[in-house]
């Protein structure tokens, strides 16, 4: 039995997500992968934007901030430059981070803030009623797309590694114990870092494209989920609607933070800088 | 006639169980059923500790601890 309770609010228990909502698979990944990390938990901060996936840290146990649809990041980069000596980890949803907030994310992996980003991808608007969002497949259906979409789909894996993210994962919520392992190791990269999750939204995703029970989610995301490893010796053709799982990308390249104290320094102890 | 021993405590929080089945569609022992739309025990006795049930329950519902010997 893992002890989660040490670090939820557990009297904020039980939480507003939906029956079979993936949200809480994330949550307890995310507490087994700090619990690991050996982190005081004292020096931790989350943040988070808007969305049913944004309403994690209302649960736990931590300094946390509950912030602005599509904003986190840029709170998120407050205080990192507030207190540099705080690890700060990003919760947001596909919406939150790739359409209200894509600015701030393609901006805070390019100046590589060091920061953990855990996006939780249900490729819809949960919250306000299942509008699409970015990463809703073309031809899936929403809301406000009863046709099915005609916008092509974000990829976020490979847009954060476009835009200058040193780490990039993904996996999702049927792989409950591999999302211990990538949330982990994120959290111990210098850098912007981000694991997204493909986790099931029964409510509006599943139900309006008919795709059964959350149950049925998960499983799919069994079936159609590949490997990294693997995924590199096929033909692209091959991984049409395939999921790919693992540490997508990763690479080391200077942090903004570092930089801007190394600049903050060097003025200050010469009176110009060096 | 020596009695199975039940090495394993399956805990329900009924309060917190949500019924969404991941439970019991992940146990690899037919361990766990719904009733009334929540989880209940019902073949305690062929619990292996595996903890998938609680790895998969998204509500914080259910906890498999092991009996002291
Ligand atoms: C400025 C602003 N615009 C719009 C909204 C309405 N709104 C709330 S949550 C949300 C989308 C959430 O989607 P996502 O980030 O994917 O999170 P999910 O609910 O699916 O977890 C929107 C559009 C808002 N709260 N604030
Ligand atoms: S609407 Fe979807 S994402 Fe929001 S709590 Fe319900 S199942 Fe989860
Ligand atoms: S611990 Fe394993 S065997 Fe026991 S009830 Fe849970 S899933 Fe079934
Ligand atoms: S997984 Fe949790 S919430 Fe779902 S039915 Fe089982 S105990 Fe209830």
């Amino acid at each position: 039995m893992f002890p989660y309770s040490k670090y939820l609010r557990t009297n904020r228990l039980p939480h507003i997500w939906c029956t079979g909502c993936g949200c809480g698979i994330i949550l307890k990944a995310m507490l087994r992968a700090v619990d690991r990390s050996g982190i005081d938990r004292n020096t931790l901060i989350f943040v988070s934007g808007i969305g049913c996936s944004s309403r994690t840290p209302g649960y736990i146990d931590f300094d946390t901030l509950h912030t602005t649809h599509g904003r986190a990041l840029a709170f998120a980069t407050g205080i990192k430059l507030a207190k540099p000596e705080m690890k700060v980890i990003v919760l947001t949803g596909d919406g939150d981070a790739c359409a209200i907030g894509g600015n701030h994310f393609i901006h805070a992996a390019r100046r590589n803030l060091d920061l953990t980003v855990i996006l939780y991808n249900n490729r819809i608007y949960g919250m306000t009623g299942g509008q699409p969002s970015p990463t809703t497949p073309y031809g899936e259906k929403g809301t406000t797309a009863p046709y099915g979409s005609i916008e092509p789909s974000f990829d976020v894996c490979r847009l954060a590694a476009a835009a200058g993210a040193v780490f990039v994962a993904r996996s999702t919520c049927y792989h409950a114990t591999q999302l211990d392992k990538l949330i982990l190791k994120a959290m111990n990269i210098k850098g912007f870092s981000l694991v997204e999750i493909l986790s099931p939204c029964p409510t509006y995703y599943a139900h309006l494209n008919r795709l059964g029970t959350s149950l049925d989610l998960l499983m799919g995301y069994k079936r159609n989920s590949i490997p990294v490893e693997k995924a590199r010796r096929l033909d692209p053709s091959e991984l049409k609607d395939k999921i790919v799982t693992g540490v997508i990308y990763k690479t080391e390249r200077p942090e903004y933070f570092e930089e801007y104290h190394k600049l903050q320094q060097g003025i200050t102890e010469n009176g110009r800088l060096r | 006639m020596p009695v199975t021993a039940k090495k394993y405590t399956i805990k329900i929080n009924r309060e917190l169980c949500k019924g969404c089945q991941f439970c019991m569609a992940f146990c690899p022992e037919n361990v766990l059923a719904m009733k009334k739309a929540k989880a209940v025990v019902i073949n305690p006795e062929k619990c292996t500790g595996c903890q998938l049930c609680e790895l998969y329950c998204p509500d914080f519902a259910i906890e498999v601890e092991k009996k002291n010997e």
